[in-house]
C-alpha cells in the first residue's frame, strides 16, 4: 500500500500543468465553455471541435491521454500509472480543457478493435475514434434479445461481396448522432446459438438503414430503433472471424462494465447534490444544514469513496496480474444502485420543487438534478440489467448454482 | 502508487486465519465467552507467539514496528473467526502508549505487551455517546484521576489502562496510565450484547496516575485507529455471515432443490455481496491514512466505522433470515456474529454520529 504522491509525480503534476497553460489558454475555455459543472458531471459538454482535436493530438502526443492505446493508432502509449492518469485526469478537468471521450466509441469498440481487429480496421477507426470524428453506436439489443443477448436473430448473409442485414436493434443510444454501428448479426443460423454470431461494423449511412428515436420517460430521445431492410455491408467489415462475434463481443461487455463502473460520474454527481444542498433553502434553512440531508450525503460520500478506493483497487489487481475476483464483478451493480440513491436525495433537497421538470426556472438548479435521475436508469440499464448483474454476481462471484438457461 | 495489500500482509492474514481455525473454532469461542472473565490466557499466549500483541509496537521496544493496517488486517481475521478476547482493548491502549510522550512508562509496559506478559486496555467514552478528547470530563489533578469511564473493554483482567482524561492545571485533554489494583480504582463489568468481548465501568477516586502526554493529537489518533479496527471487525464478521449463509443455502433442500437454486436467494445474496465488498478498499484506505494521509484519517475512518458496522449489523440480520429457524437458536453460531456486530457499531459512536462528524469534517 502506498498512495504517496513522491517527488517524481509532483514534478509530473507540474509539467501536467504547465503542458496545459502553454496548450490550452482562457481564450480557449472562453471559446465554447463546458455549459455547466452539473451538466459536465453528467456526461456533457464533451468538445470535439478543430481546436479540441488539435489540443488533443498535442495532448497524446505528450503522452497525457489514450495512455493504453498504442502510437500506431492515435494513443500514447504508456506504462499503466494510475496515479498520473489522475492527476492528468484532475489537471485536465481543473483546465476546463478536453478530455478523453468516454463514450461508446473509445469505451468500447478501441479496446475490442485493439484485441480482434485486422490491421487496416485500427489505421482505420482508431485514431479518428479517439478524437470523436468517427462517433459510434452499439447495435447489440433486439426486442427479442435484451438480457438474453444470444437469443438475438437480426441477420446476415453472403452475397457476393457484402453481407446483406435484415432486422431490427432497439435501445441503441445516440444512433441518430453516430456514423458507424458496431453489432451483433447472426450470420450462422444453423450452429449453437451462441456460435452463430458476427461482429460487424455498419455504415450508419447505409441505404436501407432506417433509424427511428424512442421516446424516455423524461421526454427526451437517447435511444432509437433501428431497421435494416435488405443493408449491404462490405464482406470486410467483420471483426474476428465470422460466427465468432459472441466471444469478440466480451472483450467490449468488460469494456463496458469498468465503463459503467467508474466511480467519477458517481463523485461529481454527489458534488452535484453537495453544491444543491449548499444553495436550496427549506422551511427557513439551507438544506445543507438540515441534519438528516447531511447525514444521507455522508453515507453517500462513504459510499463513494467505497467506490473509487475499489477501483485503485481494481488497478493494482490489474498491474499486478492477480484477479480481483468479486471486488470486479460487483462495480456496475453498486455503481448503478449508488447514482439511483444519489439522485433520489437530489430530489429529497429540492423539496417539493422535484415535482418541476428538467430547464424550468423554478427548479434548484433548472432541475438539472432530475436529469441525473433519469440518467441513473440508463446506467442500470446499460449493459446488462440489474437482475442480469445479480445472477453473474451470485454464480461467478460467490459459486452459487446456475440458473435454467436455454 | 500501489493499492493493495502486500505479500507479507497476506501471510500475516493466512498465519492468523490458520491460527484460528485450528485454535478457535466457534466451539472454544463459546467456552471462552461463557467463561468467568471471557479471556483465555492461553489463547492470548499463543496470539502473542504469532507475533500480533508486537505489531504495533516499534522495534526499540520490542516490537514489529507495523502500521495500523497490518493491525486492521488482524482485526478483520479476528472479526471472520468471532475471535473472544482482549484485542481490541489493548491494540488501543498499545497505539495510545506509543502515541504518548513519558518514554519511561513506554519502555517499562510496551515490551511485555509485545510479548504477551501484560494486558492493555483504553478508557475513553463517558456520557451518553461522549467519544471526542475535549468533552471527557474525568479529571488528573495532583497526578491522581477522578471520575468515571462507563465502557471499559476487558477492564476486569487489564494489566494498565491508558485513561483519557482532562488535565485540570492545563485545561487540556491528555492521556494517563493507571495500573491494575491502583487505590480508588474501581471496576465493574457490565452485561453486554457481544459476549466475545466484555466491558466494565471503570471509576478513578483519586486513583494514581501517569500522566503519559500526547495531548489531543494522540487521544484523536487512537479514536481513528479504534473507528478502523471496528470497520475491519465489522467487514471481517459480514464476510463470514455472508460466506456461512452461501454454504447454507447451498446445502438446505426445500421443493425438491437446494434454495441456492431461487432467485430471490441468489439476488439477496448478490446484492449484500455488492454493498459489502467495494467497502473492504474504504477501510484499508482509512488505516493506510492514519500513517500516511493525515487529513484523510479522520474523516475516511468516520465514514469507514459507519458504513461498515451498518453493514455487518444488516449481513446478520439478513444471514438470520436465510437461516430460517435455525438461524435464531442458541446451537447455531451465526448469533455470535449478531451479537458481535453491536458491539461494533455502538463502541466509540453510533453509526449516525460518525455520519455527522464526517460531514462537518467535509466542511459541509
Amino acid at each position: 500500500m502506498n498512495l504517496k504522491y513522491n517527488e517524481t509525480y509532483q514534478e509530473f503534476r507540474k509539467e501536467v500543468r504547465a503542458f496545459l497553460e502553454q496548450n490550452w489558454t482562457p481564450e480557449d475555455v472562453a471559446s465554447n465553455p463546458v455549459v455547466n459543472e452539473l451538466k459536465r458531471g453528467l456526461g456533457g459538454g464533451a468538445r470535439t471541435d478543430e481546436r479540441a482535436t488539435e489540443f488533443r493530438r498535442a495532448a497524446v502526443a505528450s503522452g497525457y491521454l489514450y495512455r493504453h492505446v498504442p502510437r500506431a493508432y492515435g494513443g500514447s502509449e504508456q506504462r499503466p500509472d494510475p496515479l498520473k492518469a489522475t492527476i492528468i485526469a484532475e489537471e485536465f478537468h481543473g483546465a476546463k480543457a478536453p478530455y478523453e471521450l468516454s463514450n461508446q466509441g473509445p469505451a468500447m469498440l478501441v479496446p475490442t478493435l485493439l484485441a480482434h481487429g485486422t490491421e487496416e480496421q485500427k489505421t482505420t477507426y482508431i485514431e479518428s475514434t479517439l478524437m470523436g470524428h468517427i462517433r459510434w453506436c452499439q447495435g447489440y439489443s433486439e426486442p427479442g434479445a435484451g438480457s438474453d443477448l444470444a437469443a438475438l436473430r437480426t441477420s446476415g448473409v453472403l452475397d457476393g461481396d457484402a453481407w446483406v442485414v435484415n432486422g431490427q436493434k432497439i435501445w441503441t443510444s445516440n444512433a441518430a448522432d453516430a456514423d458507424m454501428m458496431f453489432a451483433l448479426i447472426r450470420t450462422e443460423p444453423d450452429a449453437p446459438k451462441h456460435d452463430g454470431i458476427t461482429y460487424m461494423l455498419i455504415d450508419m449511412k447505409s441505404p436501407g438503414l432506417d433509424i427511428r428515436p424512442l421516446r424516455q420517460m423524461d421526454g427526451e430521445s437517447h435511444f432509437n430503433e433501428i431497421f435494416f431492410d435488405d443493408v449491404r455491408v462490405p464482406r470486410d467489415s467483420i471483426v474476428g472471424d465470422r460466427g465468432n462475434g459472441w466471444k469478440v463481443s466480451r472483450s467490449t461487455l468488460k469494456a463496458e462494465r469498468a465503463l459503467i463502473g467508474n466511480a467519477s460520474m458517481q463523485r461529481r454527481t454527489l458534488d452535484g447534490a453537495v453544491a444543491l444542498a449548499q444553495l436550496t433553502e427549506v422551511r427557513g434553512r439551507k438544506a445543507i444544514q438540515d441534519p438528516a440531508i447531511r447525514e444521507k450525503l455522508a453515507d453517500l460520500d462513504a459510499r463513494v469513496c467505497a467506490a473509487e478506493f475499489n477501483g485503485y483497487r481494481l488497478l493494482t489487481a490489474g498491474h499486478r496480474g492477480q484477479d480481483p475476483g468479486l471486488a470486479g464483478l460487483v462495480t456496475k451493480l453498486y455503481a448503478s444502485q449508488l447514482s439511483y440513491d444519489i439522485a433520489m436525495l437530489a430530489l429529497e433537497i429540492s423539496s417539493d420543487r422535484a415535482m418541476l421538470g428538467q430547464g424550468e426556472p423554478a427548479a434548484p438548479f433548472d432541475g438539472m438534478m432530475m436529469g441525473s435521475f433519469n440518467g441513473a436508469f440508463m446506467l442500470a440499464l446499460g449493459g446488462g440489467a440489474p437482475n442480469i448483474q445479480r445472477n453473474v454476481i451470485g454464480e461467478r462471484g460467490l459459486g452459487l448454482p446456475r440458473d435454467l438457461r436455454k | 502508487m500501489d493499492f493493495g495489500i502486500s505479500e507479507d500482509q497476506v501471510l500475516l492474514k493466512d498465519s492468523v486465519r490458520k491460527f484460528l481455525e485450528a485454535e478457535c473454532p466457534t466451539t472454544r469461542v463459546r467456552d471462552i465467552m461463557e467463561s468467568d472473565t471471557g479471556h483465555d490466557a492461553a489463547l492470548w499466549q499463543g496470539l502473542a507467539d504469532l507475533g500480533l500483541t508486537a505489531l504495533p509496537i516499534a522495534e526499540d521496544f520490542g516490537g514489529a514496528g507495523l502500521e495500523v493496517l497490518d493491525l486492521a488486517l488482524i482485526a478483520e481475521e479476528f472479526g471472520f473467526a468471532c475471535t473472544p478476547g482482549p484485542f481490541l482493548g489493548n491494540a488501543l491502549g498499545t497505539i495510545a502508549l506509543q502515541a504518548a510522550e513519558n518514554s519511561e512508562a513506554k519502555s517499562r509496559w510496551l515490551p511485555k505487551i509485545a510479548a504477551g506478559k501484560a494486558v492493555a486496555t483504553y478508557a475513553a467514552g463517558e456520557k451518553i455517546g461522549v467519544w471526542e478528547a475535549e468533552d471527557f470530563e474525568v479529571r488528573s489533578s495532583g497526578g491522581k484521576l477522578y471520575g468515571e469511564k462507563p465502557l471499559v473493554p476487558f477492564a476486569a483482567i487489564a494489566d494498565i489502562v491508558i485513561v483519557a482524561a482532562l488535565d485540570s492545571q492545563t485545561h487540556t485533554p491528555d492521556l494517563f496510565l493507571v495500573e491494575r489494583g491502583a487505590d480508588g480504582m474501581t471496576t465493574k463489568e457490565l452485561i453486554g450484547n457481544d459476549m466475545t468481548r466484555r466491558v466494565s465501568t471503570v471509576h478513578f477516586d483519586g486513583t494514581e496516575a501517569l500522566a503519559l502526554g500526547g495531548g489531543k493529537a494522540a487521544i484523536d489518533r487512537v479514536r481513528d485507529t479504534a473507528l478502523v479496527l471496528l470497520a475491519a471487525d465489522a467487514y471481517g464478521g459480514a464476510t463470514r455471515c455472508m460466506e456461512m449463509t452461501r454454504d447454507y443455502v447451498m446445502i438446505r433442500e426445500q421443493f425438491g432443490q437446494t434454495i441456492a437454486h431461487f432467485q430471490g436467494i441468489k439476488h439477496q445474496l448478490a446484492d449484500l455481496a455488492t454493498d459489502l465488498t467495494p467497502t473492504c478498499s474504504l477501510w484499508w484506505y482509512a488505516a493506510h491514512a492514519i500513517d500516511h494521509i493525515e487529513d484523510r484519517a479522520a474523516h475516511t475512518a468516520a465514514l469507514a466505522k459507519a458504513r461498515i458496522t451498518d453493514l455487518f449489523d444488516e449481513m446478520g440480520r439478513k444471514g438470520i433470515e436465510l437461516h430460517g429457524g435455525i438461524g435464531f437458536t442458541w446451537e447455531h453460531d451465526i448469533h455470535l456474529w449478531v451479537r458481535r456486530s453491536l458491539f461494533d457499531r455502538a463502541f466509540f459512536g453510533e453509526a449516525s454520529y460518525h455520519r455527522a462528524r464526517a460531514a462537518d469534517l467535509r466542511g459541509w
